[in-house]
């Protein structure tokens, strides 16, 4: 399930969360970014989640106003990389109760904290969800009690 | 200090948070490039703080920053200081930062080594996660090498938290640090039957993964997969593995028969099932309106499946034609692209201009100009595939390639266009008709050119010209293409265009007047065809294009001249189609192998002989004046018997014309070298066998035809040929014999005989070609020859010697000595006195040159005398020196009334063996502030005589070129300014400055120090740049002594 990266945007075309499991060049990266964009937003509603760039298999899924979109290799699953998404929308779900975007706008470091936990290098690293959302919580823990609270 | 830290929480208080950061990003939507400048200029004056929280809020909002596309790689170092912070928080963020922010060029990286193997180490199994998730994003070759011990010992932590992270990341070790793989692996494998099904999936992922790049090295772990196959109930696990089998079975057939064998037999017998339902699926979902996207997702697949399945078994997903070409409609571009993929690979010679009709449909209905472009190509892909091996009437594919050139604003232009040429090229018989369809184009062209010039469909103007011109004969009405070709408009077309443009016209003009000059009441038509030409030119000579202009007013004259002969009652028609005479015959890539070499004729031997010092020959120089050279003397074996007879060379010179022309043709082969007995065979163009096809459908049809009309007429043919097959069952066979051999249909499909043969396949070339190729170019062979006679003679003469001297030399004086190129020779001018050391780069050199003296003119202060010596050092004679010095900005080398800036001049005498003699050159100087690099070159020829053979040779030598850079001391007026370098004691340099006076421009002081090896000078000078370049070289000089 090698993945090279992993999109979230917004339907304005404002990425929300990137993360690159390969090492991409900076302006190769925003290339990407904006090509991914304009392609999976110039899709019309009810069409295919897959599509082809350049040799890249892109999968993509639009959860409420929000686009999960991601790269594979040629060779790989969609219906494997559509289930990953599903996921990890259900991980965030989790995480937030009932997550919408802002959620992931404010507190985007824990958006990537989850990814970090659900997925290594580009594959799956643990599925089970309460393996996955029990070492969230712990190391939430470990940084709640490290950090002074805040006066918000 | 406990101060410090209280004053530090309260800054806190008033810095923004992330939080913060976004809500104000959200708030300054019109001016969000100076909010977040601003906010850049906070976060940089957090990060100048001491207090880790600071920095750890002021990375997480670099962080923010950076997602959103702003550089923030001058942060790099903090991000590692917040990495390095003992507190989880803060430790979590520094490392998402660094694996958001660094790459493998972050200079940083190397500095975190350590750190991050402190955190593997962590007893915090959380410390360490973040380590391993962190390194999982940026890891280097180095990092790779220095932590993939430490990695491994992880992979067999207590905690399978940390074990599944460590099997995960060996992988990017293993692809950074192909080493680590062999220690490793042992434990990798083990890992497979870890207990908690976390570790085992990741060690299935990992494996899975290196079994796709090398599948061979993984087979022996067959039967543990098959085990966890069995046993796993974890369905990505599951879905991991069934794809590692994929790739193991075609490797190991056994292992196909023992485990998979049921469960292939289970794949095999559902393919045509699972093929029936997805097109049961699909005819569904295209018969609802309000279908799902995931109904679309699984057409998708099912079209994606359709075509793996398609290699094994195409009669099962030809069946379902209709369908796919139903997905051609579908509202989802993925998904027509994917129907389109398909349609490659079903189309067969029954089936394709149904196919292709139905795509021309499509391209009339297609919106978007990407999908328009990719359905054009796909059916000149589908149409040229396998060497046009499903194209039965090569008329219905040209009038399907003109009605593309309708397509507005298509940037493929230029494949209709080469298509268009290959076609007409090919298949003899079409060209009649093609020619007449591309008149018609060429009519027309004001629809295809008529927006812009960017329209790329004007490229098959070009393809049209060609045709229209090179296959003129066929023309209904010649004189009217080539008023269609030369109307003003065309001079807004691209100017390669032009080109094809005017030279077709001039051949147009041949054709004309042949056909004209056969009935002598109609001369006045001739003579009004040269006028229009005379008339319509001038446009094209005065174009901006060189290729155009050039073409333009070579015919323009010639035409001129016609028209002066016509005016005589001279007939032209002759000669003037002589300039273009000469079929023209396609070739098969690889036809130069069957052209045997010729005998004495060796390829991998060097024309002109690598520079090896005096083993060279000088055979440029012999053959011209001698001809008694080994290659001159197998030149006039080669052309002697052409030139004998007088039709041959007739022949010969007309080809020499055409040669030119053939230069700027893609479609013609160059000269190829070829067998004398060949030529003595083939006499000309004439003789070439061409073999006549016979044509069962009429090719006239008038105006711009629809390509439809070909589908009936090809069933009305296939039915004709039915019956007329026996007849000429034996005839076809022949032919098909000569000219089809890349066509390998399948065997059912045999009865569809082509209209049209394709004349030249790849593979093969007709045996006729052997002879053709030759015969064809007779003269061009000579040519081929001569011209390497004459390059190896530019060679020879380049070969003589090239020195380059650069000589820096302005007023009078000795100069300090730089030499630029061999630093051995470093030494050598304080003993010999003489500045000026030339060094050579090459071997040894016959020549030794020094310039040992350089005079300001007493009489014309801007004129500098340089005096060389040269010495002949080897033991021949050398003659025929020449010296030339570039001519730069600020001066000149004096040359004799009359001569060019570029003429070298010639020494006065020659050398004997051992001896030297000096000679003068003057320059002339501009300037003396600026320091001046001269190049020259001195050509000469040294005489050796061989002792095997009596006749004396001419060995060039060394063309290497030698650069030497002198420096320069100016001085205007004659007084002497010396500096010297002297070498006294180890390292110790002294500047002697001798006689500084009051009217020398500069003054310097030199205060030379033995003690502690510095040298100060101290100058004063009225003309900076003067100064500033002296001290400059000063400090050259020294530096490189």
């Amino acid at each position: 399930m090698t993945m090279h990266f992993l999109l979230l945007f917004s339907r304005q075309g404002k990425l929300r969360l990137q993360k690159w499991f390969t090492p991409v060049p900076e302006r190769e990266k925003k290339k990407i970014v904006r090509d991914m964009t304009t392609m999976v937003l110039g899709r019309k509603p009810r069409s295919c989640n897959f599509l082809h760039w350049k040799d890249l298999k892109i999968v993509y899924k639009k959860y409420a106003s929000l686009y999960f979109c991601c790269g594979l290799d040629a060779e790989e699953n969609e219906l494997l990389a559509l289930e990953v998404l599903h996921r990890y929308v259900e991980l965030l779900d989790k995480y937030f109760g009932n997550v919408c975007e802002l959620d992931i706008i404010f507190n985007f470091e824990k958006a990537y904290f989850i990814l970090d936990e659900f997925l290594l290098g580009g594959e799956v690293q643990e599925t089970s969800k309460q393996v996955l959302s029990r070492s969230i919580e712990a190391s939430d823990m470990l940084q709640e009690v490290s950090v002074i609270p805040r006066s918000r | 200090m406990a101060l410090k830290i209280v004053k530090g929480s309260i800054d806190r208080m008033f810095d923004k948070n992330l939080q913060d950061l976004v809500r104000g990003i959200r708030n300054h939507k019109e001016d969000e490039a100076k909010y977040i400048s601003t906010c850049i200029d906070e976060i940089k004056q957090e990060l100048k703080q001491d207090n880790i929280a600071v920095k750890s809020n002021a990375v997480c909002k670099l962080t923010y920053l950076q997602m959103l596309g702003y550089d923030v790689s001058w942060a790099a170092f903090n991000i590692v200081e917040v990495m390095s912070s003992s507190k989880f928080t803060y430790k979590r963020i520094g490392y998402l930062a660094a694996s958001q922010c660094f790459h493998e060029s972050t200079d940083v990286i190397m500095l975190t080594t350590n750190q991050i193997r402190k955190d593997l180490s962590s007893p915090n199994q959380y410390d360490t996660g973040v380590a391993l998730t962190g390194l999982s994003c940026f890891v280097t070759p180095d990092l790779a090498r220095d932590l993939a011990n430490d990695i491994m010992t992880l992979m067999s932590h207590t905690k399978p938290y940390i074990r599944k992270k460590a099997v995960l990341i060996m992988y990017k070790v293993f692809l950074k640090y192909p080493e680590s793989l062999r220690p490793a692996f042992p434990r990798m494998k083990e890992k497979l039957e870890d207990p908690d099904p976390g570790v085992q999936s990741a060690a299935v992922n990992v494996i899975c993964e290196l079994a796709r790049r090398n599948p061979k090295n993984y087979l022996s772990l067959a039967p543990l997969f098959f085990k966890l196959m069995t046993s796993s109930t974890n369905n990505w696990v599951l879905i991991k593995i069934i794809k590692l089998f994929g790739a193991l079975t075609p490797l190991e057939p056994r292992l196909g028969k023992k485990l998979i064998e049921p469960l292939t037999n289970l794949i095999h017998s559902r393919i045509l099932l699972c093929l029936s339902s997805v097109a049961v699926l699909i005819s569904l979902s295209s018969g609802m309106p309000n279908h799902s996207a995931s109904i679309q997702v699984m057409k998708y697949l099912g079209l994606l499946a359709m075509s793996k399945i398609l290699k094994t078994h195409p009669k099962s997903v030809q069946s379902h034609k209709d369908l796919i070409l139903q997905c051609l409609d579908d509202k989802d571009e993925s998904i027509r692209l994917r129907a389109l993929d398909l349609l490659y690979g079903m189309v067969s010679k029954k089936n394709l201009m149904e196919i292709v009709k139905k795509l021309m449909l499509h391209v009339d209905k297609a919106e978007g100009t990407t999908y328009r472009d990719e359905l054009l190509t796909k059916i000149i892909d589908i149409c040229s595939q396998s060497n046009y091996q499903y194209i039965t009437n090569f008329e219905w594919y040209i009038s399907i390639l003109v009605e593309l050139t309708r397509l507005e604003g298509t940037r493929h232009g230029h494949l209709i266009a080469s298509q268009m040429l290959d076609v007409a090229i090919r298949v003899k018989a079409i060209r009649a008709f093609a020619v007449a369809q591309m008149a018609t184009l060429l009519d027309n062209a004001h629809l295809l050119t008529g927006n812009t010039q960017h329209n790329g469909i004007c490229e098959v103007l070009y393809a049209a010209a060609w045709i229209c011109g090179e296959f003129s004969e066929h023309l209904e009405d010649p004189m009217a293409t080539l008023e269609a070709m030369l109307r003003p408009k065309v001079a807004t077309l691209p100017g390669h265009i032009q080109a094809v443009y005017v030279q077709n016209a001039a051949k147009l003009f041949s054709t004309v007047l042949r056909g004209q000059e056969g009935a002598p009441a109609d001369s006045k038509v001739a003579q009004e065809t040269s006028q229009l030409l005379i008339d319509r030119l001038p446009v094209f000579v005065q174009s901006a294009n060189l290729e155009v202009q050039e073409r333009a007013s070579c015919i323009l004259q010639l035409v001129k001249y016609i028209q002066k002969l016509q005016q005589k009652d001279v007939e032209v028609a002759e000669e003037v189609t002589a300039l273009f005479a000469g079929e023209l015959n396609p070739v098969a890539p690889k036809a130069q192998k069957k052209v045997p070499v010729p005998e004495g004729l060796d390829l991998d031997a060097w024309i002109n002989e690598p520079p090896s010092g005096s083993e060279s020959e000088d055979e440029g120089r012999k053959t011209k004046t001698k001809g008694k050279a080994v290659f001159a003397k197998e030149e006039s074996r080669h052309t002697k018997p052409r030139y004998t007879e007088v039709d041959e060379k007739e022949l010969a010179k007309r080809r020499e014309v055409r040669k030119a022309e053939q230069a700027n043709n893609p479609f013609y082969i160059k000269a190829s070298p070829s067998s004398q007995k060949v030529y003595q065979e083939a006499v000309g163009v004439e003789h070439i066998p061409v073999v006549q096809i016979d044509l069962s459908v009429p090719l006239k049809v008038p105006g711009m035809p629809m390509s439809d009309q070909y589908v009936k007429q090809e069933e009305e043919r296939r039915e004709k040929n039915k019956a007329d097959r026996k007849k000429k069952d034996k005839k076809k066979r022949r032919e098909k014999g000569r000219q089809r051999r890349g066509d390998s249909g399948p065997e059912s499909e045999e009865d569809i005989t082509p209209a049209h043969m394709v004349d030249i396949v790849t593979e093969e070339m007709p045996e006729t070609a052997l002879y053709t190729i030759p015969c064809l170019f007779p003269s061009q062979k000579s040519s081929k020859h001569k011209k390497k006679k004459q390059k190896k003679e530019e060679k020879d003469k380049k070969k003589k010697k090239h020195q380059h001297h650069h000589h820096h030399s302005d007023g009078a004086g000795d100069e300090s000595v730089q030499n630029g190129t061999v630093e051995e020779e470093e030494p050598l001018p304080v003993s010999k006195q003489s500045p000026f050391i030339l060094s050579t780069q090459s071997n040894p050199c016959p020549l030794d040159i020094q310039v040992c003296d350089i005079q300001g003119n007493l009489h014309d202060g801007s004129q500098v005398v340089v005096s060389v010596i040269f010495e002949n050092k080897c033991d021949s004679f050398i003659k025929s020196m020449e010296f030339n010095v570039m001519d730069s900005l600020n001066s000149k080398l004096q040359r004799p009334e009359g001569a060019g800036p570029h003429d070298s001049l010639t020494v006065p005498f020659q050398l004997p063996p051992g001896i030297s003699n000096e000679a003068r050159f003057i320059f002339s100087m501009q300037s003396i502030v600026m320091p001046q690099k001269l190049k020259g070159t001195l050509t000469f020829i040294v005489k050796v005589s061989w002792s095997c053979s009596p006749q004396s040779t001419h060995i060039p030598h060394y063309p290497n070129q030698i650069e030497v850079y002198l420096s320069r001391v100016p001085n205007t007026t004659g007084v002497d300014l010396t500096i010297k370098c002297l070498l006294t004691g180890s390292n110790q340099q002294y500047l002697l400055l001798r006689h500084p006076c009051n009217i020398c421009p500069l003054c310097m002081c030199p205060c030379p120090s033995q003690a502690d090896q510095t040298v100060s000078i101290d100058a004063k000078c009225d003309e900076p740049g003067l100064l500033g370049n002296v001290l400059d070289e000063i400090k050259l000089t020294f530096s490189q002594c």
